[in-house]
């Protein structure tokens, strides 16, 4: 297990170092990297100058060796926009987006498993087909327009809610829900195919023989053998999470790092694109790797 | 190599979790019936993005300030000149709907084909040859598919730049290695086979035995997974559209319409409710065909 586990390490670096070759390519793509890290108003003397400084001038693996040193140190250039550096600015979009991302998580378990056990265990054939139905369609919901229907019944038409905004819990609730509808979808379906097997399998035939209660056998036994690739998936599903806050951020005008990259990508502030996406790619990466690791510590199967 | 446990890769989709749990028609023995309302969406939407300009009762920038912010023809005020209403400058809502779902459609196809196209031939060659160029090969997908979708497709367009051709080199990169990873896998059982063995015996080339003996035989799922992914694609068109760095006026897409129409959302809920109910009307068309072609060409697939 021990060689396994290194070796899933010594993978997530080496990806890790093609994602910044990958973004390092990306500043070269357009040909001159003065042109896209400076502002665009800045003079050609001023371009000059940062090209001799930062070394662009040098041949490109030298290039890249100076910018992985950069990267490693946290230095991922300054924001033409705000004038401070681009890492600070992550660092505090990251907050708000993981507060947001966590709570849509939670909310998604909550409403996806018991989806999923309900249409796995129930004998009635159409809450397995609403389930189906609700799952098919949370997943084709683009979830900028979950969230603006959200916000146009229980901001605008029942002033419940705020429309968007940061801070108290209640400012929470609609982008919370809006990330959770199009990912509990997903689990739900999950849960209930992998229920569905766990319940056909023999030992569980036997409990019931032996007349163990339904619930027992539904919970404590079918449960725990479904559950393992549903860990799984949420470490994935962590990715998409992501990617629906990014964009459930610009509809409640969330300060995290899809609103940062936004605003970024708009004002051509690439020192702040190029640090939310390394930082992000990062934590995505990390997270995969503990719930890997998680997943041997659960499975015996795997620890031989 | 194993594949077991790609570092960050996002599912291709829960289809196949979905398909085991509606063993109905799948396990049956039988083959799945035609879903003929299915059918029947995708083709309207089709007919709409190609004949779309000869159908649409307006031309989609026609502006008239005097007709503007109507609701749809059956609500108070609403008339029979703009069916499904008109936005913040008097343009008809079910013309630019029809306008909005050929440039939708037209980019996810594209995007589609080509990332197919690319992933299938990097997946083609590394499955078969192997070695060094397999490992290196695949380590580049992982790294792609490391990533979030959207924070890719972000980052290149921040490179890239927006619009039309930009949105579908976007998708293209972002998308790509998924179908590498997909027909690398199953190259890799095929290339076991016996008529691949001894076409090789028979001395047949490589590259012919890739393009008459492998290729052949991964494309059912490779389509499978395309049809799928046009559902994807036009969700990701939409929200970098939205995001209001994907496709620029005075093209028009649904993604679009909805950022356009969120300031008047308090008072006129056509602008952002139509378009978005036409990308989930979309979405959840092409997403049933892709399952129903999945149970029906690919029943034990890897996607």
């Amino acid at each position: 297990m021990a060689f396994y586990f290194l070796r899933r390490i010594g993978e997530t670096f080496v990806t890790l170092l093609l994602i910044t070759l990958l973004v390092f390519c990306l500043t070269r793509l357009t040909g001159d990297p003065a042109a896209l890290l400076l502002p665009p108003e800045s003079s050609e003397a001023s371009r000059q100058y940062f090209r001799v400084h930062h070394g662009l001038d040098r041949a490109l693996p030298i290039q890249y060796v100076t910018y992985l040193r950069n990267v490693a140190a946290g230095d991922f250039g300054t924001s033409f926009r705000l004038g401070e550096p681009a890492i600070e600015i992550v660092w505090r979009a990251l907050g708000p987006t993981l507060a947001l991302a966590g709570l849509g998580m939670l909310l998604s378990i909550f409403i996806g498993v018991p989806l999923g056990i309900a249409a796995a265990a129930s004998p009635r054939p159409w809450v397995k087909r609403l389930v189906g139905g609700y799952s098919s369609l949370g997943q084709a919901l683009p979830p900028f327009w979950t969230g603006l229907t959200l916000v146009m019944i229980f901001a605008l038409w029942l002033p419940l809610l705020p429309t968007s905004g940061y801070g108290a819990p209640r400012y929470y609730v609609l982008p919370a829900l809006t990330l959770a509808i199009s990912t509990s979808s997903a689990i739900a379906g999950l849960t209930a195919a992998n229920m569905t097997e766990a319940l056909r399998s023999d030992f569980i035939a036997l409990e019931r023989v032996l007349g163990l209660s339904e619930t027992r056998v539904l919970l404590k036994h079918a449960l725990r053998n479904a559950s393992l690739p549903i860990v799984t998936y949420l470490g994935l599903q962590f990715g998409l999470i992501l990617g629906g806050a990014i964009v459930t951020e610009r509809v409640f005008a969330w300060p995290g790092i899809g609103q940062r990259i936004v605003e970024a990508i708009l004002t051509r502030d690439y020192p702040v694109v190029q640090a939310v996406v390394l930082v992000t790619a990062l934590l995505f990466m990390l997270i995969n790797l503990l719930v890997d690791l998680l997943y041997m510590v659960l499975d015996a199967r795997l620890r031989t | 190599m194993s594949d077991s446990h790609i570092v960050g890769a996002t599912p291709s989709s829960t289809i196949p979790w979905l398909e085991r749990w509606f063993p109905s028609s799948a396990s049956a023995g039988g083959q799945p019936p035609l879903p003929i309302v299915t059918c029947v969406c995708c083709a309207l939407l089709v007919v709409a993005a190609i004949f779309g300009t000869w159908l649409a009762p307006y031309p989609k920038e026609a502006v008239s300030l005097g007709d503007s912010l109507l609701p749809p023809a059956w609500q108070a005020g609403g008339t029979m000149r703009h069916l499904l209403g008109t936005d913040q400058l008097g343009r008809d809502m079910l013309s630019r709907l029809i306008a909005g779902a050929r440039i939708s459609l037209a980019t996810a196809a594209a995007a589609t084909l080509v990332s197919g196209m690319f992933g299938v031939l990097v997946g083609l060659v590394a499955g078969y040859v192997g070695g060094i160029l397999e490992s290196v090969a695949m380590r580049v997908v992982d790294a792609f598919l490391a990533l979030p979708f959207i924070l890719l497709a972000l980052a290149l367009v921040a490179t890239l730049g927006t619009g039309f051709g930009n949105i579908i080199m976007v998708m293209v990169i972002a998308n790509w290695a998924r179908y590498a990873r997909l027909v690398r896998s199953e190259v890799l059982t095929v290339k076991q086979r016996d008529f691949v063995t001894l076409a090789r015996i028979a001395g047949v080339r490589p590259l012919t035995i890739m393009l008459r003996h492998v290729l052949p035989n991964v494309l059912n799922s490779v389509v499978v997974l395309a049809i799928l992914d046009v559902g994807r694609a036009i969700i990701l068109e939409s929200s970098l559209s939205f995001l209001g760095v994907g496709i620029q006026p005075p093209d028009v897409s649904w993604g679009l319409m909805l950022a356009d129409g969120r300031t008047f959302m308090g008072f006129a809920w056509w602008l952002t409710t139509l378009p978005g109910l036409m990308i989930v009307f979309a979405v959840l068309s092409f997403n049933s065909l892709g399952r129903w072609l999945h149970v029906r060409f690919d029943p034990r697939g890897q996607l």
